[in-house]
């Protein structure tokens, strides 16, 4: 109980029961730490252009600084002939910055996710070396640096599906248990049709017909994504629609929406927020799943499900197939350990008021 | 003219029932109810529970649609208003919950509760608005440090007062009081009445009172109303019903209210059986099977409210409307 004392949480006023599950989050070390690790990572992948990338950050150039990580420039800009942007990776261009006593400095990894490693020395796939550390895919382009990229654009896609996805499904979980009778009735029947349908194939057949870019893709896969929190939101409106203080704010003459918004959606929200990381969970493995098969995203983007089809594709390359394999059940278990933890803290069991 | 008038007010709910609600039966919980509430006063509404007092009450301010009838609040038709005619008047009908753990959201701030009738109609905000709620604090009997917490933090009495303070932040007239004070201990309940006595001569208040307590009606009401299976059986000024009650119901009900003097003996009349299924209410008078004054008739004839002069009571045996049987002895 608290002692009328307002405590805070990142600048925000919070209520001692957001307290009591901050505690219980805190109180689950492995879903904690899964967090920060996730985090970690996934903020370091946010720059993976400043860690792996075939342009240097930084050329000083007769006196000039140059930001090739960040601009383009043409290779005539370094005393070279092509209008084109430099090669930096060339020894040709190097050469040219260095000898008017010139600097660059690169990322730690001088491959970018399309960087194709032109002086290898075995075919490709070839194994791990000193200048490829998890070795080359089937088209000699860096496997880490693919992982880091594809790492990146699973969990944004991930991320980004399962925040529209939850829109959505909250909005239309929210009006079929809240207004319930006909509403409820034709809008669950309607989604009984709707997830009955092949949905797998509509997606092949329509990645077919176009090449799905990143956002087509997204819009494809929410198309049928949103169902997945209605069931908990819809139930959670249908049990507190009948409280009395929503029947206070009626009586009071507050409108529908903003009762559902006010006094409803908050109580709805903890059970939808325990389901967040499991639906991220299920975005990623659409998408991996989609690459995999070929119907993902445009070729030649990084993807870890490319990269699994790689590995079963060149048995004889097992650096493919375990590294992307170690990527997927690292990221999917740190999730699951903190959808866990989520879970945990939130349980009304355990945290009542 | 009275403040509030309820005709022939009706409310069926169909139960289970097949495909598209065909042959579904209905629950006659409200049942062709007729009475008036004038202004200023207080009508207690007593009746065991499941009799429908509170779908009569809920219907009264709109929670729920009535089927038929009308409902006449100070001159307009309430059955008939549209959603934002009905808005405007709900500033002047509020209702107050029985259990003072489930009326108030456990998680929004008291300020922001009993604020959110003032901010919805507009009658106040920001700084104003705060003032306005700390006053509406004081006057129910919190204090001001208690706007910025939340509802568990209360007992049950200071949240019933939250409950109130909720109501008048709209400055509403007619208070339906929904079983207020039956989830309080007696020492909170005797608390939250002298309150809401003292709000009503202070903003001229008038009460629906519901409740199943006859000790509590008795104590609040100016008139009482008997309700048994979705009919008024009885409706007279609380004295008249305390010390000359004449429906059978009625008078069951006060036997079996507990006195607080031991020394006064009350023959006790118990009566048989069970409420009947309100689905399927007995024919005549709906109170007949369970009635030790029955007679032939009451099985027959549904007895209408016959009124002399304040009193009413529905019966064919006792009373003003009494046909047959003691009619003369007791009247």
């Amino acid at each position: 109980m608290s002692d009328g004392v307002q405590r805070r949480f990142l600048g925000m006023r919070i209520t001692p029961l957001t307290e009591r599950r901050l505690r219980s989050f805190r109180a689950n070390s492995r879903g904690f730490w899964s967090l920060w690790i996730f985090l970690a990572v996934f903020v370091l992948s946010l720059f993976a252009e400043f860690i792996a990338n075939d342009r240097p950050l930084l050329v000083s150039y007769e006196g000039e600084l140059y930001y090739p990580a960040l601009f383009t420039y043409p290779e005539t800009a370094f005393g070279g002939v092509f209008q084109t942007e430099a090669e930096y990776r060339e020894p040709e261009v190097q050469e040219l910055i260095t000898s008017k006593g010139g600097w660059m400095v690169w990322p730690p990894l001088r491959y970018s996710y399309g960087t194709v490693n032109l002086s290898l020395n075995q075919p490709a796939p070839s194994a791990p070396s000193a200048e490829n550390l998890l070795g080359t895919d089937d088209q000699a382009r860096d496997v880490l640096a693919r992982v880091i990229y594809g790492f990146r654009i699973s969990v944004l896609f991930g991320l980004t599906l399962t925040i529209l996805s939850s829109v959505v499904g909250v909005a239309a979980g929210a009006v079929q248990g809240y207004f319930g009778g006909w509403t409820d009735l034709l809008f669950q029947r309607f989604m009984e049709i709707w997830s009955g349908m092949p949905r797998l194939f509509l997606l092949i057949i329509l990645a077919s017909m176009f090449i799905p870019s990143f956002w087509m893709l997204l819009g494809l896969l929410l198309l049928f994504e949103w169902m997945s929190l209605v069931g908990v939101v819809r139930a959670e409106f249908l049990r507190t629609r009948n409280f009395d203080y929503v029947r206070a704010a009626r009586a009071l003459g507050v409108n529908n929406v903003t009762i559902m918004r006010r006094h409803v959606l908050p109580n709805a929200m903890t059970a939808a927020l325990t389901m967040l990381p499991f639906v991220l969970i299920g975005s990623i493995t659409a998408l991996t799943s989609l690459d995999f098969l070929g119907f993902g995203l445009p070729p030649g983007s990084p993807s870890l499900g490319e990269l699994l089809a790689q590995g079963k594709a060149n048995l004889q390359a097992p650096w493919l197939g375990i590294t992307s394999f170690m990527v997927l059940a690292v990221m999917l278990s740190l999730l699951i350990f903190i959808g866990e933890a989520f879970r945990d803290a939130f349980d009304p069991r355990k945290t009542q008021m | 003219m009275a403040l509030l008038e309820i005709r022939n007010l009706k409310k069926h709910f169909p139960v289970g029932g097949g495909f598209l609600g065909r042959g579904a039966e209905t629950v006659k919980a409200v049942d062709g109810v007729t009475l008036s509430v004038e202004d200023g006063e207080t009508l207690g509404l007593v009746g065991e529970s499941g009799c429908g007092k509170s779908t009569l009450g809920r219907c009264i301010i709109r929670l729920i649609e009535p089927s038929d009838g009308q409902i006449v609040f100070d001159g307009q038709d309430v059955t008939a208003l549209d959603a934002d005619d009905m808005r405007v008047l709900r500033r002047r009908m509020q209702i107050i919950f029985q259990d003072p753990y489930a009326s108030l959201n456990p998680r929004m701030r008291v300020g922001e509760i009993v604020g959110e009738g003032m901010q919805i109609h507009k009658l106040a905000k920001g700084g104003e608005l705060r003032d306005r709620v700390m006053q509406l604090l004081a006057r129910v009997g919190l204090r001001e440090e208690h706007f910025d917490r939340y509802p568990h933090e209360f007992s049950g009495g200071q949240r019933q007062r939250i409950g109130v303070a909720r109501a008048l932040a709209v400055n509403a007239q007619f208070i339906v009081a929904d079983e207020a004070v039956s989830a309080l201990d007696v020492s909170i309940q005797a608390q939250i009445l002298n309150l809401l006595q003292d709000l009503q001569e202070e903003f001229k208040l008038t009460y629906f009172f519901i409740s199943h307590d006859l000790r509590v009606v008795e104590h609040i009401s100016d008139r009482v109303a008997v309700m048994y299976l979705g009919k008024l059986v009885e409706i007279a000024p609380a004295e008249a019903i305390y010390a000359n009650a004449q429906h059978p119901y009625t008078r069951a009900l006060l036997s079996a209210a507990p006195l607080p003097d031991p020394s006064r003996k009350t023959e006790r009349m118990v009566l048989q059986g069970d409420v009947p299924s309100p689905i399927n209410p007995p024919s005549g008078c709906s109170f007949h099977p369970r009635c030790p004054f029955a007679e032939k008739i009451c099985s027959e004839v549904e007895p209408a409210l016959v009124r002399d002069g304040d009193h009413s009571v529905a019966c064919h045996v006792f009373g003003p409307g009494a046909t047959v049987g003691r009619a003369a002895e007791t009247v």
